[in-house]
């Protein structure tokens, strides 16, 4: 069995766990400690049904994992939740993505400012060919964000972990770190930002493991400020560092859909779809 | 004799074949670039023999084709680079931001019929934007601006070399830009940019390398533009500081000599020599400058 964190917010998710389908979902907004309420989200490119009826909450303040194998769709909901799809010109998104009572893939909502309260972070690292304080200080800038700029960069550095490292070079140009290292610049521009909500798309698969063990424990420690969803293909790191866990499946025809959402404990140690059991113990996927 | 022969003599000699005539054929190119160089250089040497370096460099009239001749090449380079200035001026604002709206902007229908056409405008012939500038851009454009303007100015004959360094800009530009990952795009969308932030304050500066050679090779292409120069300048070297005046470029000296009755061997015959020399090594410099502009800001993106 998958070793799995005994951090005490376990067991205190509050979302009630869904069954894709079957489950009874508490009435949108009436919880304030859930952030991110995803009703029936439906997902096509072109005449392709991606993804279809998935809805589970997001917990404020947690971390939550999606898992599943690779074409599930897991990216492409993550890639809702801040309008990313919209980049992709054959793509149609339905349904609700809840976010302080607006629903976020509505036609009349602002992706731009949408994106400047839901943060990402990529699998690949990509800090801007700029130095590493324009990489923290650009994002603070183009919002509009005013204030001391030497403070806020410091500020973001140290909450990404990586200020002791880079002290001395901020005016070294971004690329030149190692990919760890550029991956935390990353999440340290995120910051900058002020999101409440950090997306992340497998940040650590490029990573050597020592790199990720690094973000691991560092988003441990900025789900305190700020709620976490993030994609992964490693369910070991899912297992150590999330809350909760959404299991992707495939259905029919390719089209990606949930199969179970729960406190990452029980979906790990007790899951209640065979699909989940399958997958997590290594029989499939 | 063994029963199977995995001997590959035949085969072995064919391909040395194939290498020699390949090896030719590059060598060939490289040949002539060296032959033209040496043919320049031993000409113009005679040339300097007869006139002083310091002179021909830094004199300020040129009269070759007088009695008496002056050989300051000044005024010469001071028409080329007027032209070149004007052509810049036009095609570096045009030409960029056109490769901002081919690759940042334009989706994929548009773009599979502007940028064909945009390179299709480099296929003219460049004596057609030499009329172009006579019967066009001076009557009908200039002359209502400037009613002093004389047929034959440096301005209509920048604007349009101009015109036709546009495509050359926006083109290399445009793969310069296109050439920026994804990923750095959906990195500045992701924290929360509009496209004009992400197009200017992300692709272009990740593209800044490639931007400024398109600008360095378009400027060695204004240099060396010889049809227009020649029908729309005018002909008259002089050292001015009006762009509505007639000017002569370095090109346009050299085609005007040729297309006179020089005698072969004599002292403007060899002038031309100098000035093509001079050119080539503008040129070449400038190459050199884009070739280090590339190395030394390129940013590697794994």
């Amino acid at each position: 069995m998958i070793g799995v964190d005994s951090g005490s917010s376990i067991g205190t998710v509050t979302a009630a766990p869904v069954s894709a389908g079957t489950g009874v979902l508490p009435a949108p907004g009436t919880d304030e400690k859930v952030i991110l309420s995803i009703r029936d989200l439906n997902v096509y490119y072109g005449n392709f049904h991606a993804v279809g009826g998935v809805s589970f909450d997001v917990p404020k303040n947690q971390i939550t994992a999606l898992i599943g194998p690779s074409g599930c769709g897991k990216s492409t909901v993550l890639r809702c939740i801040n309008r990313m799809n919209d980049l992709i010109p054959s793509a149609r998104v339905e349904g609700e993505i809840l976010y302080h009572g607006q629903n976020v893939v509505a036609k009349g909502i602002d992706p731009v400012a949408v994106r400047r309260r839901i943060g990402m972070v990529f699998q690949k690292p990509n800090p801007f060919p700029k130095s590493i304080y324009e990489n923290i200080s650009w994002g603070a800038k183009i919002n509009g964000i005013k204030g001391n700029m030497d403070e806020l960069v410091e500020t973001c550095l140290r909450k990404a972990a990586l200020w002791d490292e880079v002290k001395d070079k901020l005016k070294e140009n971004g690329l030149a770190l190692s990919g760890g290292q550029q991956q935390r610049l990353c999440i340290a521009r995120t910051l900058a930002i002020n999101p409440d909500v950090v997306l992340m798309d497998e940040p650590a698969s490029a990573l050597d493991p020592i790199s990720t063990l690094k973000i691991e424990d560092l988003m441990r420690e900025l789900e305190r400020q700020y709620t976490i969803v993030i994609v992964t293909h490693n369910m070991q790191q899912a297992a150590r560092v999330s809350d909760q866990t959404v299991f992707f499946s495939l259905g029919e025809q390719r089209m990606g859909m949930l199969v179970e959402v729960s406190p990452t404990r029980e979906l790990f140690t007790n899951p209640r779809d065979q699909r989940t059991e399958d997958y997590i113990t290594g029989r499939f996927g | 004799m063994p029963a199977i022969d995995l001997g590959g003599r035949r085969r072995d000699v064919g391909e040395r074949v194939i290498g020699i005539v390949l090896f030719v054929c590059a060598a060939i190119s490289v040949l002539t670039t060296v032959g033209i160089v040496f043919v320049l250089i031993e000409q113009a040497v005679e040339f300097f023999l007869q006139v002083p370096v310091a002179d021909f460099l830094f004199g300020s009239t040129w009269s070759a084709l007088f009695n008496n001749p002056q050989f300051g090449v000044l005024p010469l380079v001071s028409g080329t680079l007027w032209i070149t200035l004007i052509a810049l001026v036009v095609s570096l604002p045009l030409g960029l931001l056109s490769a901002i709206y081919l690759s940042e902007y334009a989706d994929q229908r548009v773009r599979d019929v502007l940028k064909p056409a945009l390179e299709l405008l480099a296929g003219v012939p460049t004596i057609v934007y030499g009329f172009f500038a006579v019967t066009f851009i001076r009557p009908d454009i200039l002359r209502p601006i400037f009613p002093s303007i004389g047929p034959f100015s440096a301005l209509s004959a920048g604007i349009a070399v101009g015109i036709l360094i546009i495509p050359l800009v926006a083109s290399l530009s445009e793969d310069a830009m296109r050439a920026v990952p994804r990923a750095l795009r959906e990195g500045g969308y992701a924290m929360g940019a509009t496209k004009h932030e992400v197009s200017w304050q992300v692709v272009v500066p990740a593209a800044f390398s490639g931007i400024v050679a398109s600008f360095i090779l378009a400027g060695s292409r204004a240099i060396g533009e010889t049809m227009i120069v020649a029908l729309a300048a005018g002909s008259r070297p002089q050292l001015v500081t009006n762009p509505l005046e007639p000017m002569q470029t370095m090109t346009g000296f050299i085609v005007q000599v040729f297309s006179g009755d020089v005698p072969y061997g004599s002292l403007p015959y060899l002038s031309l020599f100098a000035v093509g020399l001079l050119l080539f090594a503008i040129t070449l410099m400038l190459n050199l400058i884009s070739q280090w502009v590339v190395s030394k800001f390129r940013e590697v993106y794994e």
